[in-house]
């Protein structure tokens, strides 16, 4: 039997964060959140926990070793998949957060969060197949027409129909300005589209009885570049006057990719042969388009990072408190057994309390995030939803980056505390490393997050999305200089902070004379500013625990536990800001000193 | 030489008006005269109501509202007897031959003897204006030709011919330089003398090529553009703006009376579509609109333009082509582009070129003046014959040559080489014959541009650089972009002061640049970056670095003049008011406007505004009217329309400084001032006050109140006023108690700190730096 299955959604946590580190109360003073209350959103995630353990958990491993298939133009799911999705449906979990009008539930993006994390860490690569049906209907609810909206948005509500993102090509990825497919205009509004897209998840499945192809292709008078770029529907079935899949499209899946991890999601080689699409949105501006899927997707990784990140960390606890080797350094502490357990070691405990301080405080920002993405979809003041929108903007990238690390770093942990056994497929364990790894690379890599910090949306505005997060936690430093319940972090929140404003300004300024300054500061200022992001939200967090605990209120000992992992992350996690602040000081010099030859010169 | 101390303009209209106008703002006394109507009550209505109007036209042609007392008003049936002391009498009444000459018969019986006509005319030769005058009376008879506004425009054209007395065209020529401040050009009597002969042509080949290739007035604009030289006004704006009715009258006269075989006879076009349109009152700016104008829909204004082809209004869009891809990399790469754009561009520009070589030296003394005249009327980057260096003179003329063209003689004579060259720091146009003629600037211009080609900075830095411009003066110049002041303007400032003040080599400091403003201040885009990364101490030491450089200054023991040009706000105001003397340029555009971005002036501008307005001897007792009047000017953020607001009414310059008329005189007079003040240099002392506290501010919150009622001040206008108040009124103090200035300067950078602060102050500095214009939210 797998470790995994020891896992448990982190409800208690979850809670902790929204309704005490945060007020999730406030959404429910939305319009159109008015019945998003603290004990819906509490009892929507006790059930999500329910079913997620029961339903997906079961299939995680049994679906990695499984596989997809592909069988004339057809792709088999695992095992079991296709019943477990059609209960996840059935169950509503496809429409959690999308509009009522098209079907929705109309739940807050905070309650979608928290029930992604339970998702992920019980069955990623499952995960995917619905997750990109959301971000199809993002695309489709945002740029298009209204009678692409009735005709599709439902149909991806009920999970009748899924969806996927069509943009890479064989010689392009990062760089879309240079795909090749084709849009050829038909006359009658549609576009005939050719071309050949690789990488496309859940691409082709047996899932659903239809799937909406979103396609990047090139008009014929296209300008060059990104700047040519439209966005087409293509159904894989053409709907018919009933809106039932009808006539069967020029889309084919002609190879299934042999992969890392997430086994159990279809990674497709899609050709579009005169396949029928049309335009979602503006000739020329579908990067645009695509890119608020994007981000949309790119919080939706991050969250993988958690996924993993928790089931690891949950994972490997439960193997070294009953893992019995050797006696602790500091003598013996279970002498009736014939050893103690591995839990007594300080670099086993080392490597656990990474993962949960990491969990936790990434648990933390995610909310965060959330919350904010309601409030700038939602509040009634439009400055407080431009402010809103600009956090989510900031944090995107940092979310996607430090959160996907952390869970390949949890993954990588959780076999080392398993020793030899980490390293067996039977445990399960190896199986998060092979999947989390693939989150740092997809959806824009964790250096091109850092790329897209750094040299974009620090400058934005001349820094007006760095303000969203610099000016909370300079108040907050300010405002609890003299807090003594916060005297033993405030000094070290105060550094790391100082540190990444130092950082901001240097690479605002050397940026605008050497755009190479960024890309070298780039990853490392991306950690600093995850770092530090962290520190201010395990403060507030220890801050929260203290207070509940003076009141005498909840669980003593969660509380308890949470200040002594703040205590953990600012001791033995937060020190690394410095370093990063050094490296960022370093400039590019070193980076870029190596001529091609250099590199090559020791072989 | 005559003196001119009085002078009398005859004819009120816009032109008159605007000479009359001038000349008051320069300090003459001015008799304007003008006909009477038939039946007038009022026998001087039509000079009375031209005054009335010239105080309400904007932008204004006086200078202050109390220049308008030098103008008295007449008439010329009444008032001829006024004429009999006046030193320069200027016509400026109907362009008609008979009727100027009539006039100049019955002036000429009233005048003195010594005294000097001079025309305004810009179509009717000097020679037929003196047709028949007395051979006395025509020696001291000139044109003297102004452009339109008189007191904007910096171009005159002074025509003479060998009859004039030489000592009557530098009579002219002194109190049109250095009183009025123009740029005067020598020029000989010809029809339409340099600027219309050669602009009217430039224009008119530019929109035949428009017409012949199909261009859309968008395109003709965007390719008459910087590549050029020629400012954003294009062809069309450019029409617009300067009225669409006055054009063809131009046209005709000059088409009228140049010679046959004339280029502008061959191109000369009159334009049904233009004609319509001035019918129907489109006749430009100052009308409904022109080729350009603006619809409002709802509460939107959607720009629109002539569609050249239907004659029809379209919404303005925007041109592109590969000459404007292009445009970027100079003039020739636009020549070269291949496109139908590339090919007009050079089809009119060539003609320009071609006009411009045939008749230089006909119209001017030389290629040098003809190119003088054409930047300061037309506001262009190169003239013609610079702008032929830049693009070649020899591509030019191969490429002529190519196509069967014949080539003038002055491109024949340049060759390989160039009209203007520089050897050993100093600059040299060719003559007629292919040699070279040094530039020589009149006596008292000193130009920072002629430094630079001879020396070195004394030192520089990514801000500023530093001149010696001789006699022991340095000059500290600006160099960011719209010369905006940060750490690195600072850092020089405090170098500059120590060098000055440790070593024996210099003893007094210019601040001056030629740059199209002297100073927009601090560079906000930093600061909104540094407040939105919260690092409030780093804006406070740049706070406090900008107060000790600038205090520096005010207290160093060698003088600090300041020679401001154009707008000089925020910081650049302040660094006035930091000067031990102004020496500015006429049309100097200074006030303290940080409320306008949310914050205050925090560079010493507020404490100087009420040290300043407590010194006025002239105002009530007391520190209130002191406290109001700085409060006023502050926190309305008002910028002083010329240098003599500015004194008279702002108080940021000096009762005892003085005002230059003449742009290129500046920095010369603001030396002459400095040495002047060396001998014996005393600095001034900090000084102390007393100030009301919350007392004052009472007075002030009713004042906010007001506005407030009266929707004259949003919310948060009131927020920032209050913070202007709190210093202005020296914070938590009352009048028992003494305030230093540096007092003051704490201050300013609290209250400074606590708006960089507030998410409305950074919203209106992120909207001033995207849009240029103040947000009132």
């Amino acid at each position: 039997m797998p470790v995994t299955d020891a896992y448990n959604a982190p409800v208690k946590d979850m809670k902790f964060v929204l309704h005490e580190l945060w007020d999730a109360s406030e959404l429910s003073t939305y319009e159109g959140y008015e019945d998003a209350s603290p004990e819906v959103i509490d009892a929507m995630l006790e059930e999500a926990a329910k079913f997620m353990k029961n339903e997906l958990l079961p299939l995680n491993q049994t679906g990695d070793r499984e596989g997809c298939t592909l069988e004339n133009g057809v792709v088999r799911t695992p095992t079991g998949f296709k019943e477990a999705y059609d209960k996840y449906c059935e169950n509503g979990f496809t429409s959690l957060s999308t509009d009522p009008k098209y079907g929705g539930t109309g739940l807050p993006h905070t309650v979608e969060f928290m029930v992604q994390e339970m998702v992920v860490s019980t069955n990623m690569a499952f995960g995917m197949y619905p997750g990109l049906s959301h971000g199809c209907y993002n695309a489709i609810y945002l740029h298009g027409s209204e009678e692409q909206k009735d005709q599709y948005l439902p149909k991806l509500n009920t999970g009748e129909w899924s969806g996927t993102m069509c943009l890479t090509e064989p010689h392009c990825g990062t760089d879309l300005g240079m795909i090749k497919t084709k849009a050829e205009p038909k006359g009658d509004g549609s576009f005939a589209i050719s071309g050949q897209k690789i990488f496309i998840s859940a691409g082709e499945h047996d899932l659903t009885e239809n799937i909406v192809h979103l396609v990047l292709a090139k008009l014929p008078d296209a300008p060059e570049g990104v700047k040519g770029i439209s966005l087409f529907l293509v159904p894989k079935f053409i709907p018919n006057a009933q809106n039932q899949p009808g006539e069967r499209n020029g889309v084919r899946c002609n190879a299934i990719e042999e992969k890392m991890g997430i086994h159990g999601n279809a990674t497709c080689q899609l050709f579009f042969d005169g396949a029928i699409g049309w335009m979602v949105g503006q000739p020329n501006k579908g990067l645009s388009a695509m890119f608020t899927m994007m981000n949309a997707a790119r919080l939706g990784v991050g969250m993988q990072g958690l996924g993993i990140g928790e089931l690891a960390f949950q994972s490997a606890f439960d193997y070294a408190k009953d893992r019995g080797q050797g006696r602790s350094l500091s003598g013996t502490k279970s002498p009736d057994q014939p050893a103690d357990s591995i839990l007594v070691h300080p670099d086993v405990r080392r490597m656990l309390l990474r993962m949960k301080a990491n969990n936790e405080g990434g648990r933390a920002m995610a909310a965060w995030i959330a919350l904010n993405i309601d409030k700038s979809l939602k509040h009634a003041d439009p400055e407080v939803r431009e402010q809103a929108d600009d956090f989510v903007q900031l944090m995107t990238p940092i979310i996607k980056s430090y959160m996907t690390d952390a869970g390949s770093e949890a993954a990588n942990l959780g076999v080392q505390t398993m020793g030899g056994h980490g390293y067996i497929e039977e445990w399960g364990m190896e199986q998060l490393v092979r999947d989390a790894r693939i989150a740092q690379i997809y959806e824009g890599t964790n250096g091109i997050q850092a790329l897209d910090l750094a040299g974009r949306k620090l400058g934005a505005h001349f820094g007006r999305y760095l303000r969203s997060f610099f000016h909370p936690v300079s108040s907050f430093i300010e405002e609890n200089a003299m807090n003594p319940d916060a005297g033993e972090f405030i000094g070290d929140l105060a550094k790391s902070f100082g540190w990444l404003q130092q950082a901001t300004g240097q690479i605002a300024q050397s940026g605008l004379k050497d755009p190479e300054e960024v890309g070298a500061a780039s990853s490392d200022y991306l950690r600093l500013f995850a770092l530090t992001a962290l520190a201010f939200l395990w403060c507030q967090m220890a801050l929260k625990a203290k207070e509940a605990i003076k009141e005498g209120r909840g669980d003593a000992a969660f509380y308890e536990a949470k200040i002594k992992t703040a205590r953990f992350f600012y001791k033995r996690m937060l020190p690394e800001a410095q370093a990063m602040f050094k490296m960022i000081g370093a400039g590019k010099e070193t980076i870029m000193a190596l001529d091609e030859d250099d590199f090559s010169i020791a072989a | 030489m005559t003196e001119i101390k009085k002078i009398a303009v005859i004819g009120s209209g816009v032109m008159g008006m605007g000479i009359a106008a001038h000349c008051a703002n320069a300090g003459f006394q001015v008799d304007l005269l003008d006909i009477v109507p038939d039946g007038a009550t009022d026998r001087d209505v039509v000079a009375n109501d031209a005054i009335k109007k010239a105080l309400k036209t904007d932008p204004a042609p006086f200078m202050h509202k109390s220049r308008a007392k030098y103008v008295t008003p007449g008439n010329l049936e009444d008032h001829m007897d006024r004429l009999a002391d006046t030193d320069w009498i200027i016509e400026v009444i109907i362009e008609r031959a008979d009727i100027k000459q009539d006039l100049y018969r019955k002036l000429a019986a009233v005048a003195k003897p010594d005294a000097i006509i001079s025309s305004n005319t810009s179509t009717i030769p000097l020679s037929i204006l003196t047709d028949r005058m007395d051979k006395d009376r025509a020696a001291r008879f000139a044109i003297t030709h102004f452009f339109n506004p008189p007191r904007y425009m910096p171009l005159l054209e002074l025509v003479t011919t060998d009859a004039t007395d030489p000592a009557v065209r530098e009579s002219l020529r002194s109190v049109c330089d250095v009183a009025l401040g123009k740029k005067v050009i020598d020029c000989k009597d010809t029809p339409g003398f340099i600027g219309n002969r050669l602009g009217t042509l430039w224009i008119q080949v530019a929109t035949n090529a428009a017409e012949d290739h199909g261009l859309t007035i968008e395109e003709s604009d965007a390719l008459a553009g910087r590549h050029f030289g020629i400012p954003s006004t294009g062809i069309f704006k450019l029409m617009d703006l300067v009225g669409l009715d006055l054009g063809p009258y131009v046209s005709k006269s000059l088409y009228d009376n140049v010679n046959q075989g004339d280029m502008f006879r061959e191109e000369y076009r009159e334009s049904k579509l233009l004609e319509g349109m001035i019918a129907e009152g489109y006749t430009g700016r100052k009308g409904k609109g022109g080729w350009y104008r603006l619809r409002r829909e709802g509460s939107a204004k959607i720009k629109e333009v002539k569609d050249l082809k239907t004659g029809e209004y379209r919404p303005v869009e925007r041109a592109t082509g590969a000459a404007l891809d292009a445009s970027k990399k100079g003039a020739r790469a636009v020549f070269e582009a291949g496109d139908t754009l590339a090919t007009a561009a050079w089809e009119y520009m060539s003609k320009y070129f071609i006009y411009a070589a045939d008749h230089a030296l006909e119209i001017a003394n030389s290629i040098f003046d003809v190119d003088e005249a054409m930047k300061t009327g037309y506001g262009f980057k190169w003239g013609p014959f610079e702008l032929m260096d830049e693009v070649g003179a020899q591509w030019i003329a191969d490429k002529l040559r190519e196509e069967g063209r014949s080539v003038p003689a002055l491109l024949d004579a340049v060759g390989a080489g160039t009209f203007y060259k520089i050897e050993d720091g100093e600059r040299f146009y060719m003559r007629a014959d292919g040699s070279y003629t040094q530039v020589v600037r009149p006596d008292g211009v000193l130009l920072l541009s002629d430094i630079k080609l001879r020396s070195e900075p004394v030192m520089k830095n990514g801000s500023a650089s530093v001149w010696d411009i001789g006699d022991g003066v340095l000059c500290f110049e600006f160099t960011s972009r719209a010369n905006s002041l940060d750490d690195g303007t600072m850092a020089m400032l405090n170098k500059v002061i120590t060098t000055i003040e440790k070593g024996d080599d210099y003893k007094a400091l210019v601040i001056h640049n030629e740059g199209k403003n002297f100073s927009v201040g601090a560079n906000i885009g930093l600061m909104l970056f540094a407040a939105n990364i919260a690092a409030w101490p780093q804006i406070q030491a740049n706070m406090k670095a900008g107060q000790d450089a600038y205090m520096k200054l005010r207290l160093g023991n060698f003088p600090v003049v300041s020679a401001p040009a154009g707008i000089a706000v925020g910081g650049g105001c302040e660094i006035l008011m930091h000067s031990d003397a102004v020496q500015a340029h006429a049309e100097t555009y200074t006030g303290l406007v940080e409320v306008g971005v949310g914050v205050l002036p925090g560079w010493g501008g507020t404490k100087e505004m009420i040290r300043r307005h407590l010194g006025n001897k002239r105002a009530p007792r007391g520190p209130m009217p002191a406290l109001v009047k700085a409060f006023e000017l502050i926190g309305t953020g008002q910028v002083a329309k010329s240098a003599l607001e500015a004194q008279r009414d702002f108080r940021i310059i000096n009762e005892d400084d003085s005002i230059t008329f003449n742009k290129e005189r500046v920095l010369f007079d603001a030396k002459q001032r400095a040495l002047g003040m060396v001998e014996g240099y005393q600095p001034p002392e900090e000084e102390t006050f007393r100030l009301p506290g919350a007392t004052g501010r009472a007075a002030v919150d009713m004042a906010l109140h007001e506005f407030h009622m009266k929707g004259l001040a949003s919310d948060y206008d009131v927020h920032v006023g209050r913070e202007v108040a709190m210093v202005l009124t020296g914070g938590d103090t009352d009048v028992t108690e003494e305030l230093t200035e540096r007092d003051l300067l704490k201050l300013e950078q609290k209250h400074f700190i606590a708006l960089a602060k507030q998410p409305k102050t950074l919203a209106r500095l992120e909207h001033m730096l995207n849009t240029n214009k103040p947000l009132r939210n």
